[in-house]
């Protein structure tokens, strides 16, 4: 038996209140593709930071070629052989092609023996591009065709590839997966990490699937289909349990969207299109959406933050906007409580009178907020960093209900939260929206949005669609991650 | 955090102090009598402190609290020098032509004129910064210099004195010129100036207007998202405020101190004024005490050297510590405050 | 004007315009450096003063101990403004604008000191032009370009010498990579601390022997802030130049022709307000941001306080 090219064992960590992995074991061998499924926050990129550097583990070993290892930095594991592609780009875009392939290599920079040598380079992996090009002038594909060659250019021979995918249009991807084939016939090892199960089936030799930190499938691709990869990932079709399951038809719609186009984020073309949508009153809507599938742009259009490209949209306010990252764009962390709930309140607030503003009137009002929702923290007039993120998810919620809102938007509001901090977030807006505010939540734990939901809809694949009612774990599941009918328009 | 700022700010003047002690001991001078004509200069009479100091003290807190005004947004403007000079261009040109006016309106039309003059020199800056994204640091600085050479021009050409033949423009008109306090060179331009913290301070701390200045410098990202603040329209305006400030400082040097227009009217009050400002933390209260301070600093410097025989110009050094030892308190508190990491770490993004 | 009087004018505007050029110019190219990786120097001004008092000072030893003394008075600056700025992490806006500020008191006692009160013209041993035999016999350019002092002919080579370094050796690409992601910088393995440390320090090396031009080459005697904003025009002179050493060449030839139209003005007898041609370069650089070729092409991760 050969040894195998990459192995963990056990691997544990621990951020915070949140397990990421729990005696994790993986085994790469060599020369072969291995798909590493799971959804979002089951583990899958925690367990690869771990084996490139990025992550010390709170328990478990890596062996690389069969010797025992612990890499400290991405740059001991470069020395390693191990490269990693992330999902976030890291070419530095005013730099060209070649410079920035010769920056992670260390290769010498005369001109034409630089263009040489990487066209060399990618003569040998399949992957043209033009090395005078600069970096941030490149197409997605183009790009992440660069992070794999400047991966390669280190002399990386195993291969960890971070949802390489995720952005790629089909041509492209079957382009990266071609590649990747090639790559580990070469002798190469290469972990995929992605959601997708039809490439995982298509492209892997071997996989392996993560759940809430465990592994809990791993053996050959041929042996799996798709029903078996997605139980593993996301749990068997346990009958859904009763939750808010209301039926809210025949209410006034608070939110109207009607054949909505919605641009990405950065830029690039379209994140939706067509969409269509009601939000009624006193409605929890549930949105179940894989990471970077639209459902931010979808977000930010109702919350009146972005201006859709097309469509017509029709929101009743207040809105009141629970962003993700509650550290940079919800709360300013070294101003005050009272500072960040008069910034959330805005000029329509209580304390406001004309130019002015009441100051005692705020600090008071947010020591009240303080101590109605429970939120640990000795005055109002600590700065907002020092609480902890349940009790800063706390602060922004509770600002968020002040504004009396008939709209509440959030953005995975429980994120980095431990159990009973999410559970106070969901009822605290189910709360909302039985006093008649139509809510929309976005979580990546599938779970939770079921549970809690009245309704649900799924965005995937540049559309939105209705989850049928009484829809199943695993069937919403699916619909997320493409489902078994395979590509749909993007 | 009050008090640790006030502490931070009387070391580094004790430190500031003590580098020009050592440097001026090292020299060879005696550094005893060159602090002592230092106090003298600046505190030592009455006429010292109200003519000296205090005349001094007064543009550096005017400009002071226009680069409050800005960098309390993170609006960096380091163009005041100009808009100072933008200002006393306009206050003199207004001043020439307002004789047989009463004062009550020539006075005050000056002050508008060098306000307005000051605000449109930095538009370029500010329209360049909301429009193309551009550093107003680098489109202020420039400026700065093609105010200087304008003056030049102005002073021996359009604006210069009947006679031709200093490069300086006539006195303004008697009606224009700021009423004295008896028996020193202390203009009405400190009331202005007293006037000027406390509006400066109320806007700050009782104004919506205030609160976004505070969120867009500290937390744009989160002003844009929850507060649904408009950033680029704030930081305009406060590049905008901020000139006009710098500029009513500059017409009331004119009108108060030298009634005339000249090259290096300004010695050099736009970065002296970012250090009084920043030394007071941007507080418009404390900014009295600091341009105080500076004044004091450049009064007492006049003194040294006429006493002790040490350059005027060595007080720079001590502004220039005092900065620097202000930046490196605050840098090693932030250092201190993130270091107190909350119990409940943040989640990797998964 | 006879064509020949008008023909020594215009070979005379160009030799000045090179003259005045090569202190802004060494200031500027410094900069450069400084700048690709990420850190703006306000205290370049406050480098090039130093320089150009160290030069006067240190020219007792003939004017190159001369300008070695400028080169450690520049650096010196320049190393305090980075142990701030690059060790503690401060704005470096203010810090830049501090250290300008203390280096002007500093110069200014230290001169008196040094030469009493007076304020006379020092004698000190100037390096005067050096002709290049053969090439200082072109017409009209020989005279502008090959007989300069030999600071300009090093200032002049250092545009090649830099553009190589930074775009044809590994260190060079780190040092662009620092000051356009310094993050991703630290991550590809660049010592982005370091990088940005020695850039600085250089940039005030050449701004120092931009100051012992000034001094040694130009004028001939040090006064005290005789640098009147130079060392900020050789920040403009970077923006115009848009980063790049040629381009920065180029902006501070304009600059000094700029400066020394003035004088062709003179001698033709037009009469044009001097000041005009003080503001138009950078009024030009004003237009030039305007035209957002600025923005674009600053260093992403320029004057960031990390």
């Amino acid at each position: 038996m050969t040894t195998p090219a990459l192995e963990l064992r056990g691997i544990t960590k621990r951020f915070g209140p949140v397990q990421a992995l729990r005696g994790a074991d993986f085994t790469l061998a060599s020369g072969e593709v291995h798909a590493l499924l799971g959804e979002n926050g089951a583990g899958k990129s925690t367990l690869m930071h771990v084996a490139y550097g990025l992550v010390r583990p709170d328990a478990g070993t890596i062996a690389v070629r069969g010797a025992m290892v612990s890499p400290r930095n991405p740059r001991d594991a470069r020395r390693l052989g191990i490269g990693m592609v992330h999902q976030h780009f890291t070419a530095i875009s005013a730099l060209t092609v070649a410079e920035n392939v010769a920056l992670t290599a260390g290769w010498p920079l005369r001109p034409a023996p630089l263009r040489a040598r990487v066209l060399a380079l990618m003569e040998r992996v399949g992957l043209p591009l033009e090395p005078s090009a600069a970096a941030g002038g490149l197409t997605v594909a183009a790009r992440q065709r660069l992070e794999i060659l400047k991966a390669l250019a280190a002399d990386a021979t195993i291969l960890l590839l971070d949802e390489p995918t995720a952005v790629l249009a089909p041509p492209d991807a079957a382009e990266l997966l071609r590649v990747v084939r090639d790559f580990a016939a070469g002798g190469g090892s290469v972990v995929l990490i992605t959601h997708k199960l039809d490439e995982a089936l298509r492209a892997a030799d071997r996989v392996t699937a993560l759940r809430a930190g465990r592994v809990t499938l791993s053996g050959p691709a041929s042996a799996q289909t798709p029903q078996s990869l997605a139980e593993a990932m996301i749990g068997s079709a346990a009958p859904v349990p009763p939750g808010r399951r209301r039926a809210v038809a025949e209410r006034a719609p608070l939110v109207r969207c009607e054949m909505l186009d919605l641009s990405r984020e950065d830029g690039r073309g379209l994140a939706l299109r067509g969409v269509s949508l009601t939000i009624a009153v006193g409605e929890v809507l549930g949105i179940a959406a894989v990471d970077g599938s639209g459902q931010r742009e979808l977000l930010r259009a109702i919350a009146g933050l972005v201006r859709p490209l097309r469509g017509r949209l029709d929101v009743t306010g207040p809105v009141a906007f629970v962003p993700e990252d509650r550290t940079t764009e919800g709360l300013i962390g070294e101003l005050a409580l009272t500072d960040n709930v008069v910034l959330g309140l805005g000029r329509a607030a209580a304390w406001v009178h004309g130019p002015r503003l009441d100051w005692g009137a705020a600090r008071d009002r947010t020591a009240a907020l303080i101590h109605h929702f429970g939120i640990r923290a000795p005055d109002p007039d600590v700065p907002a960093a020092a609480l902890s993120g349940g009790n800063q998810q706390k602060l922004v919620i509770a600002r968020a209900l002040e504004l009396l809102p008939r709209v509440i938007v959030a953005e995975n509001p429980t994120r980095g939260l431990d159990v009973r901090a999410g559970n106070d977030v969901w009822q605290r807006l189910g709360a909302a929206a039985d006093d008649g505010a139509a809510v929309v939540v976005h979580s990546s734990d599938l779970d939770e949005v079921l549970e809690r939901a009245d309704r649900t809809v799924v965005v995937a694949k540049g559309t939105v669609t209705v989850a049928p009612a009484g829809a199943g774990r695993s069937e919403i599941g699916a619909m997320m991650l493409g489902g078994p009918g395979g590509g749909g328009a993007a | 955090m009050k008090s640790s700022g006030l502490i931070a700010g009387v070391a580094a003047l004790a430190v500031g102090l003590g580098v020009l002690a050592a440097g001026l001991w090292l020299a060879g001078y005696d550094a005893a009598s060159a602090l002592a004509a230092l106090w003298r200069g600046a505190f030592g009479s009455w006429y010292a402190f109200t003519s000296a100091t205090l005349v001094r003290a007064v543009p550096l807190i005017i400009i002071g609290l226009g680069i409050a005004v800005a960098f309390r947004a993170n609006a960096l403007n380091i163009g005041a020098e100009g808009q100072f000079y933008a200002g006393a261009m306009a206050a003199t040109w207004a001043g020439l032509h307002l004789a047989g006016t009463a004062p009550a309106i020539a006075i005050p039309a000056v002050w508008l004129a060098a306000a307005t003059a000051g605000a449109l020199w930095v538009l370029l800056p500010a329209w360049l910064r909301l429009r193309f994204g551009v550093l107003e640091v680098i489109s202020t600085l420039l400026l700065n210099f093609v105010a200087e050479s304008l003056v030049s021009w102005m002073v021996q050409g359009p604006l210069q004195e009947a006679k031709r033949i200093y490069p300086q423009s006539d006195p303004i008109a008697e009606a224009a010129r700021l009423p004295l306090l008896p028996g020193t060179r202390l203009h009405l331009g400190a009331v202005v100036g007293l006037v000027l913290a406390v509006a400066v301070w109320y806007v700050f701390r009782r104004t919506v207007w205030g609160f976004e200045l505070l969120a867009t410098g500290t937390g744009p990202r989160a002003a844009r998202v929850s507060g649904r603040i408009d950033i680029g329209r704030v930081t305009a305006f406060a590049l905008l405020w901020s000139g006009a400030i710098a500029g009513l400082a500059g017409g009331i040097e004119v009108g108060g101190v030298s009634y005339a227009l000249f090259q290096n009217l300004s010695p050099g009050y736009g970065f002296t004024g970012i250090a009084v400002a920043l030394l007071a933390r941007l507080r418009p209260l404390a900014i009295v005490a600091t341009g105080v301070l500076f004044g004091a600093l450049e009064a007492g410097a006049g003194a040294m050297q006429r006493d002790a025989g040490i350059p005027a110009v060595a007080v720079y050094v001590v502004e220039g510590v005092i900065i620097l030892v202000v930046l490196l308190a605050d840098a090693m508190a932030r250092r201190a405050r993130t270091a107190m990491v909350l119990p409940d770490a943040e989640v990797e993004p998964a | 004007m006879t064509p020949v009087a008008e023909g020594a004018a215009l070979v005379g505007f160009l030799a000045a315009s090179v003259r005045v050029a090569t202190p802004l110019l060494l200031a500027a190219i410094g900069e450069t450096v400084t700048e690709r990786a990420g850190v703006i120097n306000l205290g370049l001004e406050g480098a090039m003063l130093a320089g150009a008092l160290g030069s006067a000072l240190g020219a007792r030893g003939g004017p190159w101990a001369g300008v070695a003394a400028g080169v450690v008075a520049g650096a010196l600056v320049a190393a305090v403004f980075a142990a701030w700025v690059v060790g503690a992490r401060v704005n470096q806006i203010i810090a830049g604008t501090a250290v300008t500020l203390a280096c002007v008191g500093l110069t200014g006692t230290i001169y008196r000191q040094a030469y009493g009160a007076g304020g006379a013209g020092l004698s000190l041993p100037t390096l005067g032009p050096l002709a290049v035999p053969g090439l200082s016999r072109i017409p009209v350019v020989g005279p502008a370009l090959f007989a300069q002092p030999a600071l300009t002919y090093i200032a002049l080579a250092l545009v090649p010498a830099v553009w190589w370094v930074l775009y044809r050796t590994r260190v060079g690409l780190a040092l662009r990579a620092t000051g356009e992601a310094s993050d991703l910088a630290r991550a590809a393995g660049v010592p982005v601390r370091a990088l940005r440390f020695w850039a600085t320090v250089f940039g005030g090396a050449l701004a120092g022997i931009g100051g012992a031009s000034l001094v040694l080459a130009q004028v001939g005697t040090f006064a005290e802030k005789m640098t009147a904003g130079r060392g900020y025009v050789a920040i403009a002179i970077v923006v115009l130049g848009r980063w790049h050493p040629a381009g920065v060449a180029l902006a501070a030839l304009l600059f000094g022709a700029a400066t020394a139209l003035q004088f062709l003005f003179q001698a033709l007898g037009l009469a044009v307000p001097y000041q005009f041609f003080l503001m138009l370069p950078y009024v030009l650089t004003l237009l030039a941001l305007a035209g957002a070729v600025g923005r674009a092409e600053a260093p992403a991760g320029l004057a960031k306080d990390e």
